[in-house]
């Protein structure tokens, strides 16, 4: 690339107040990231995310005969594993980006699941009677306020006592794995409410094609609303605007994603037992070939998708979103500005407790069950997302998109070396190399920015 | 409301104060950072703090900014003795400052720094990131009329840009007292002038300014009154006009106060 740039230079210099600030010299592809304002990062990520998936792909063809990453039932249940920790790693985004840490999510998860199962087992079928409506709704609020409660204590000792994060949250790590135990004596709570557990996906769990359609096409309309008014605002101050071609691109590939999304999850049919199962209820008659039932997005999958969306709007469009990354930027001069940033570290702190707590909806509505070991070793696997999505631990910097690309690449390495069966033991080196190999990348890349 | 004491200000009667930092005193540890200072300020006035290294000059304006809680001392503006427990109590009552770190959020960009703490919203409670930036354009136009870099995290820029946008958060809100820690520390000839015009302008005003400053043909340049302090007590403080520049050096290096300056009570006993 730098070696188209030098032919570029020969155009007879603009007046010397203009050239000092943006660099004269760039190649196309700066030019295009440039004009498009996309991350380097994230283009980083999804090749990243495209060489591991169809190297295992290829490692399946051609070591065991058959590919199964690229199918449409691999990538369906990809996305639903991906869920849980993809919902608690975009709260991680703001505890690192200001340079604190949360090593307790894992227990947190285990505590805030068992909270839930026994309001919804123990407690309430005892006074609203068993498969009450309500029964799912109260368990949910129960679960997110507990985590929200938990954190904001956390929180409260972190930023009005002065204990540092690390230690907080790794004594949280050993006392709420503890509590978990102790709230069941060690027991698994099962099942669940029956519309608690389609919050965990499953065929029935899934929102089937209509609805998935009408999910993609709202998105793309979404997508196209953010482009034109954001192109409007800067007309109205006139601002410099992006190459009309560049907003064009950005357009058609994101609603090309997304509705390549959609048509992915509906090419997943229902198995046959279930569809045998589902028109029995129904009185349908199966005909000879089967009956082709879409299992659409997951539920799970939507919640963490809601959970992107709400995030990015709260870090990129309120104060919030901006108090927290200037803390993590200089913690002393946000506090010069005026920013309470005592009340603002314990707020990000009772966000991620909310967010365990419907991480923890999830992770029970998934097993149908709360165990007292659920959600173990979940804090590293959280941090790793972060971090691989770009999360600087020196504080400041982090993208939610980029967290839950994080998210993807982690379950993706995973689910890949199951699939091509590499035993529990690799899994954990390869897990554990990346997590190093891309910080180090990362590094690396920062260096030569700056 | 403690009744007034004797006079201090050596000025002629220009009604009330500005601010008058009454008897202020901080200790860190075992050291008397200020030592019972008593420094005002009138409106459209530059006020020079001048000292060593140490002298107690930040660590005094610090208090008056919120940054630092004093252990003795009033604050008294327009007349009225105010609580200032923090910055947030600092802003409120028009008090801006510059301080000698700049004290920027170095990974955000310079609109997102100017409207720190005071963002503008739109009629939905969100950032109007717009409206920061065109504003943002606006105030860095009259200050740096290069500035083009609005995108780009502060710490990309060079020195003297950070500057120019510290220097143009504190102004953004019509401050009717400005702190400036070292204004020109990182700024080129051309920018240091403008400094100074901004200064007399502010002046015009009604605008009251501390200024701490090292180079003593600024300070003359600049102030119209001069207090110097060594070991954080006040040695004397005294209008320009009335000294030179060897009698304000003495008072710096050897805490000596000139027949023209009113002492305090770190002046030398000679």
């Amino acid at each position: 690339m730098s070696g188209n740039s030098e032919t570029t230079t020969t155009a007879p210099a603009t007046t010397p107040a203009k050239a000092g600030g943006v660099n004269a010299v760039e190649g196309p592809f700066t030019r295009f990231l440039r004009a498009t304002e996309i991350d380097a990062r994230l283009l980083g990520m999804i090749g990243a995310l495209i060489l591991i998936w169809t190297g295992f792909h290829l490692y399946g063809e051609i070591v065991n005969g058959i590919g199964f990453f690229l199918t449409p039932r691999n990538l369906w249940n990809l996305s639903v594993q991906t869920s849980s920790i993809g919902i608690m790693a975009t709260g991680m985004v703001l505890v690192i980006v200001t340079r604190h840490i949360d090593l307790s999510v894992g227990s947190m998860l285990g505590f805030c699941a068992m909270v839930m199962a026994i309001t919804q087992v123990w407690i309430l079928p005892e006074y609203l009677g068993l498969g009450h409506p309500l029964i799912w709704i109260i368990a949910i609020v129960v679960g997110i306020v507990t985590g929200a409660i938990i954190g904001a204590f956390h929180g409260w000792l972190i930023a009005y006592r002065g204990i540092p994060a690390f230690i907080v949250t790794l004594g949280g790590l050993l006392a709420w794995r503890g509590m978990a135990f102790l709230l069941a004596r060690g027991e698994t709570i099962s099942p669940v409410d029956s519309t608690f557990a389609l919050l965990g996906g499953g065929p029935y769990g899934a929102i089937g094609s209509f609805w998935s359609w009408v999910i993609g096409v709202v998105c793309c309309i979404g997508i196209v609303v953010v482009i034109l008014t954001g192109r409007k605002q800067r007309q109205r101050f006139e601002f410099p605007l992006r190459p009309v071609w560049a907003e064009w691109m950005l357009g058609v590939v994101g609603c090309g994603l997304i509705l390549g999304f959609v048509m992915l999850v509906n090419s997943y049919p229902w198995p046959v037992g279930i569809v045998r199962q589902y028109a029995a209820a129904n009185n349908i008659t199966v005909p000879e070939d089967g009956l082709f039932i879409s299992h659409g997005f997951a539920i799970p999958v939507l919640i963490m998708i809601a959970v992107g969306i709400f995030m990015t709007f709260l870090t990129t469009r309120t104060r919030f979103g901006r108090y927290v990354f200037a803390i993590g930027g200089n913690p002393e001069a946000a506090e010069l500005a005026g920013i309470n940033t005592r009340w603002v570290t314990l707020k990000i702190f009772a966000l991620m407790g909310a967010l365990v707590g419907l991480s923890a909806v999830v992770a029970s509505a998934r097993l149908n069950s709360a165990t007292n070991n659920l959600g173990t070793l979940d804090e590293l696997y959280v941090i790793a997302a972060a971090v691989i999505g770009g999360t600087s631990l020196s504080g400041g910097v982090g993208t939610i998109y980029g967290a839950i690309l994080g998210a993807l690449v982690m379950q993706s390495l995973q689910t890949g070396m199951v699939l091509i069966g590499f035993d529990a033991a690799i899994q954990q080196v390869v897990v554990g190399s990346v997590l190093v190999a891309a910080v180090w990348l990362d590094t690396i890349y920062r260096k030569r920015a700056n | 409301m403690a009744t007034a004491t004797a006079p201090k200000a050596p000025a002629a009667d220009r009604g009330t104060p500005l601010v008058e930092l009454r008897d202020m005193s901080i200790a860190f540890g075992g050291i008397k950072a200020v030592d019972h200072a008593n420094v005002d300020l009138y409106p459209g006035e530059v006020m020079g703090l001048l000292g060593h290294n140490g002298a107690g000059k930040s660590t005094l304006i610090k208090i008056l900014s919120g940054a630092y809680k004093r252990d003795t001392g009033s604050i008294i503006i327009n007349g009225e003795e105010v609580t200032i427990a923090n910055p947030r109590d600092a802003k409120k009552h028009g008090i801006e400052t510059i301080y000698q770190t700049l004290a920027l959020a170095d990974n955000v960009d310079a609109a997102a720094n100017l409207y720190l703490g005071r963002e503008l919203l739109t009629s939905w409670g969100t950032l109007d990131d717009v409206a920061m930036e065109a504003s943002a354009r606006k105030v860095m136009g009259r200050l740096n009329p290069n500035f083009r870099r609005f995108k780009e995290p502060v710490k990309l820029l060079s020195g003297g840009q950070r500057q120019s946008v510290a220097i143009a958060r504190a102004i953004l809100f019509n401050a009717r007292i400005l702190v400036m820690d070292e204004p020109t520390a990182a700024l080129g000839p051309q920018e240091t002038s403008q400094v100074g015009e901004l200064i007399q302008q502010l002046k015009q005003d009604g605008i009251g300014i501390f200024l701490i400053e090292h180079d003593i043909h600024n300070v003359f340049e600049l102030c119209d009154r001069v207090c110097v302090m060594k070991n954080g007590q006040v040695v004397g403080t005294a209008n320009v006009s009335d000294v030179s520049k060897d009698e304000v050096l003495g008072m710096i290096i050897a805490g000596k106060c000139p027949p023209g300056a009113t002492p305090g009570l770190g002046a030398a006993n000679l």
